[in-house]
């Protein structure tokens, strides 16, 4: 008995050798998808062990708050909140910086450091140079990503205008923390190394620099073990009421850290999305390979049944053949996907300002992504492996009785057409063997639905651009006011060169409450007269502002699961923080973030304030933006200016560097996926043709003519299945929209018809590759051996 | 005598009636550790019109020489000529057409697509022919008017081979090979298709080459060789001794 499991086994071993081109085609899908699992693990692992090593070393704080001015001593009330552990009080503001050789102004977040310059909490990674000597105040630690892209050394100097004075800053420390490990600077896409910076200066000298003698400005805190966040948050905010906060919220909300969790939420989508796509499509494969397979070993079945080897042991048979077909895939998976997401790794590297980007890959990736791909080939297997096991070894043993056509659907259906007889011989073959003719059509769309699934997200990205910078916010430049001023200060900015118009707004945090749920927004005041900062409804039309009441980002209305006319809370999180009731009046659509819109006087009105702007966008004469540059560094109170061309052209540079690598990624992956799937099924109807296609060589039908037949069965297949796969993309695209949506930006549904097009292209360029692959085996059919034997 | 021994091996004469001449055919399938001499030598001239039958045992070289002759296969050494010119240096699209434009095969075990009607494989085969008879009158030659529109799987043994003889012969082939046309069938179905070959080897013309080594059908033949082991051994003008009817098995 060993030695027949063993004949079995190498009887296993030589049949899969023998099919080892479809065996390659089912490996290079399953391999595409163990890999793109076991990346998106392995990434996600990384992420989280570099973040979580660098949180852990520099102590990132638990909570976060600010005010305007707050006492010294009200450091120790804080601590005594329930649940504070440890208490770090700083001075943190936005600046201007004044770059030689830069036309627009760049942005700084200034941040103090204790004496010693290590704070208790949000430490700072010091890479060279020193710590700000306290008699010093104009030496700063900069961070690193800003020094290395203008090229500064220790002993450099930068121009920060502080209070509206210009002052020269010495680097003497280059310096990172965990606060700002996605570097985003105000009104920035992406991170900008060139246009935003922290700055690290002494304490005393921030207190000098903005009259905060015995105050501090910012609040972190860490929590003991097991503390509530949300009692802190709710004690910070009743302490810092009195002195101007703008509400004190957790890490999830930090901006730096919620970037960092949403890439990994994103990964995870994709771990979830796209790697079933490629194991459904190799269970399809294996399950057509198999059953044909075992039509063509009937006999050899019988013949194992006749020996005395139970179902159970035929059924395992074909089982593991299905797992020798996937094992190298597998493996081929984990190399590629190890590789792919140390790829990955270093890459996050760039964007997010790790001091060590630790690289992990947890084996749960390997035992998930190589489970699901056995999974799948046991799926695929199974059909076939019952009925190997079920076949009775007499009738086994005898070759199978013909196989029965009709005229078919198809032709039934065109019966006024005149086909000739190749033709109805591949519509009659298509509708004959349905579901294998459904699995090579579904295996095809798969591929283009990948391909438009991924495809889209190009153009979500050109649209969610065209959204921003020239509907919703068209205007050239955001000024934002250190505080909120006069409408004056509105006039002035208006009388500066090269500005053409300007819209004054005023933003204002709140909190905002519908039923049990709640979030901490934005409130944007604008004015409804300007067309610089728009809204836009559902369809992408502009609407106007609601005279009256509220109107939401999309996003925060499902946040909060408001609609019009629904009545929210709105806590406001400054000044004389009133809490008010107000009707959602609209819903707008916003590329990014997740803001709340009311008329500017309507929330001056609620505010209990009149004519107060924090800020203003504004048109430039291009012409003119350098001298609207420096006269807008020259004046006090602006904490940040931010230039639109600035922000296109940076996100413009950081997307063309990946735009190619990514295309060519999914195109191979789409590609191969439809050369698989077409050359499966061309090996699959050449083995259970070739003795018909064969005879048709001996009666004198040319290679081309036979090579029609098989081909031409295939091209209809590839084109059924392109109408079917741009479906099943949109809907794809839809899925991996709203799951890779994270609360900092949404991903528009949006299919260029040239994303259709390009998809299809590849698709049926892989598929006429294969199909001439194996095209070239018409060429072999052996046209004697037709003549001798039955099927 | 136009079977020669190798020796005396003249130009075949187009004008003798002589549809195809081999001059020593020999054929050597060379399997890498064995050499197999399959044909050792056959001169042979096919006559326009006749009925020939080739006997011999498994293994005598018959089935090599028919493919051959059917432009199948090339021999290792000699010539064939079809018309006069030659087969042997033609190209794999040469035979190709030769295959197209002039021979029809039958085959043992049919070889009909399943997925055609009677009537449609044989209109495989009239849409690329030259000067066809319509498939309903070819199926009418054969017996088969009644069953125009069955699949094969519907037909038995006896009416898939008569499809196949009906096939074969649409195209008015010159030349029409039948590899062991009775083999799969029983001695009273065996006797309906050899009846159509007849008839249509009549009514057409269609030289006819039929190989088998059921001894029996030897009687029909206009003349019988037997091949043993690669060699022609034996020529036997029968002259159409019997009616296919009259023979059984």
């Amino acid at each position: 008995m060993v030695s027949w499991i063993s004949a079995l086994d190498r009887k296993l071993l030589r049949d899969l050798f023998h099919m080892r081109g479809q065996g390659l085609a089912v490996g290079a899908i399953v391999a595409c998808g163990v890999a793109i699992m076991v990346m998106a693990l392995g990434a996600i692992s990384s992420l989280e062990l570099s973040r979580d090593t660098y949180y852990d070393r520099y102590r990132f704080a638990d909570v976060f708050s600010n005010a305007k001015r707050a006492p010294e001593r009200l450091a120790s009330e804080i601590a005594d909140i329930e649940g504070v552990r440890t208490v770090e009080t700083r001075i943190s503001r936005m600046v201007t910086l004044d770059i030689e050789g830069m036309r627009e102004p760049a942005n700084a977040q200034l941040v103090s450091l204790p004496e010693n310059g290590v704070p208790r909490l949000n430490g700072v990674l010091l890479y060279s140079g020193r710590f700000p000597d306290p008699s010093r105040p104009d030496e700063a630690v900069v961070s690193k990503a800003f020094v290395d892209a203008h090229g500064f050394t220790l002993g450099s100097n930068v121009r920060a205008i502080i209070n509206g004075r210009a002052r020269d800053l010495e680097i003497v420390g280059i310096g990172d923390s965990p606060e700002h490990v996605y570097m985003l600077g105000p009104s920035g896409l992406l991170p900008d190394e060139k246009r935003f910076a922290v700055f690290w200066l002494s304490r005393r000298a921030l207190e000098a620099a903005f009259d905060l003698d015995g105050a501090f400005n910012n609040v972190s805190v860490s929590l003991s073990p097991g503390a509530n966040p949300q009692g802190v948050i709710d004690g910070l905010d009743a302490l810092l009421a009195p002195y101007g906060t703008g509400g004190a919220y957790g890490a999830e909300d930090q901006l730096s850290n919620a970037f960092i969790e949403s890439e990994m939420q994103q990964l995870a989508s994709i771990a979830a999305i796209i790697p079933p796509i490629f194991l459904i499509v190799s269970a399809l494969l294996i399950n057509a390979i198999l059953a044909r397979l075992i039509a063509t070993e009937r006999q050899q079945i019988g013949l194992l049944k006749a020996f005395g080897f139970d179902q159970r042991e035929i059924a395992w048979h074909y089982v593991k053949m299905a797992l020798g077909m996937v094992v190298g895939g597998i493996l081929v998976g984990f190399v590629l996907g190890a590789a792919l997401a140390r790829l990955m790794t270093n890459l996050y590297a760039n964007s997010f300002r790790f001091p060590d980007m630790i690289f992990r890959l947890d084996p749960s990736a390997f035992v998930i992504g190589g489970g699901s791909a056995a999974i799948a080939a046991i799926v695929g297997a199974i059909a076939s492996a019952r009925s190997a096991a079920n076949l009775a070894p007499a009738e086994a043993m005898s070759p199978a009785p013909p196989t029965v056509y009709s005229k078919g659907v198809l032709q039934r259906a065109f019966a006024r057409i005149h086909f000739d007889e190749p033709t109805r011989m591949i519509l009659r073959h298509v509708t004959r063997w349905p579901i294998r003719a459904g699995v090579t059509v579904v295996g095809v769309a798969a591929a283009q639905a990948l391909l438009v699934g991924t495809l889209f997200a190009f153009d979500a990205i050109d649209e969610l651009l065209e959204q921003h910078f020239n509907r919703t916010d068209a205007y050239d430049a955001a000024i934002n006011f250190v505080e909120p001023m006069n409408y004056s200060a509105v006039r002035e900015i208006e009388r500066l060169p090269g500005v053409l118009s300007v819209q004054p707004n005023r933003d204002v945090s709140i909190r905002i409450r519908h039923g049990q749920l709640d979030e901490r927004v934005w409130l944007v005041g604008v004015d409804p007269t300007g067309r610089q900062r728009r809204l836009l409804d559902d369809n992408q039309r502009f609407m106007d502002m609601p005279e009256h009441g509220l109107a939401l980002s999309s996003q925060l209305a499902s946040m909060v699961i408001a609609g019009v006319g629904d009545r929210v809370t709105l806590e406001v999180l400054e000044g004389e923080r009133p809490v008010l009731d107000a009707p959602v009046t609209g819903i707008v659509n916003e590329a990014m973030g997740w803001p709340a819109f009311m008329d500017v006087d309507a929330l001056g009105d609620l505010l209990g304030e009149s004519d107060v702007v924090s800020g203003v966008y504004a048109m430039i004469d291009p012409d003119k933006e350098a001298a609207f540059s420096e006269a807008v560094l020259a004046r006090p109170g602006i904490a940040s200016v931010a230039l639109q061309r600035a922000s296109i052209e940076s996100f413009n540079e950081t997307m063309e560097e990946n735009i190619n690598i990514m295309m060519t990624i999914y195109a191979l992956i789409g590609g191969a996926i439809a050369a698989a799937v077409v050359y499966n099924a061309a090996r699959i109807s050449l083995t259970e043709r070739g003795r018909e296609l064969a005879s048709l060589r001996v009666l004198g039908f040319t290679e081309g003519e036979v090579s029609y037949i098989l081909i031409g069965e295939l091209g209809l297949l590839v084109f059924l299945a392109l109408p079917l796969g741009g479906l099943l993309g949109m809907g794809l695209a839809y899925l991996v929209a709203s799951s890779m949506a994270t609360e900092l930006f949404r991903i528009p549904v949006t299919i260029d018809p040239s994303t259709h097009g390009m998809a299809a292209t590849i698709v049926v360029v892989s598929s006429i590759a294969a199909a001439l692959f194996v095209r070239q085996r018409v060429k072999t059919l052996d046209l004697i051996a037709v003549l001798k034997t039955r099927e | 005598m136009n079977v020669l021994a190798r020796s005396q091996a003249p130009a075949p004469d187009t004008d003798t009636g002589v549809l195809l001449s081999a001059r020593g055919l020999t054929k050597v399938y060379d399997t890498g550790e064995v050499k197999v001499q399959a044909l050792r030598g056959i001169d042979l001239d096919v006559r326009r019109g006749e009925l020939l039958v080739m006997l011999g045992a498994s293994g005598s070289g018959k089935s090599t020489l028919l493919n051959i002759l059917g432009g199948l296969d090339r021999p290792t050494e000699g010539d064939v000529q079809f018309e006069g010119k030659s087969l042997t240096r033609r190209s794999d699209a040469g035979l190709t057409r030769y295959r197209r434009n002039h021979v029809g095969f039958i085959f043992q075990f049919y070889n009909l697509v399943p997925s055609l009607t009677a009537r449609e494989n044989v209109a495989l085969v009239t849409e690329i022919a030259r000067d066809p008879i319509p498939p309903e009158e070819a199926l009418d030659m054969v017996g088969l008017a009644a069953r125009l529109d069955h699949f094969p799987a519907e037909l038995s043994g006896g009416e898939q081979q008569r499809v196949a003889v009906a096939r074969a012969i649409a195209k008015r082939p010159a030349l029409l090979f039948c590899d062991e046309p009775t083999g799969a069938l029983d001695s009273k179905t065996g006797v309906q298709v050899l009846e159509a070959l007849d008839h249509v080897n009549r009514e057409l013309g269609a030289t006819t080459v039929v190989i088998t080594h059921n001894v029996g059908i030897a009687d029909m033949s206009d003349r019988t060789i037997r091949l043993s082991d690669g060699l022609i051994v034996d020529i036997d003008e029968v002259g159409r001794a019997k009616k296919p009817s009259e023979l059984s098995w």
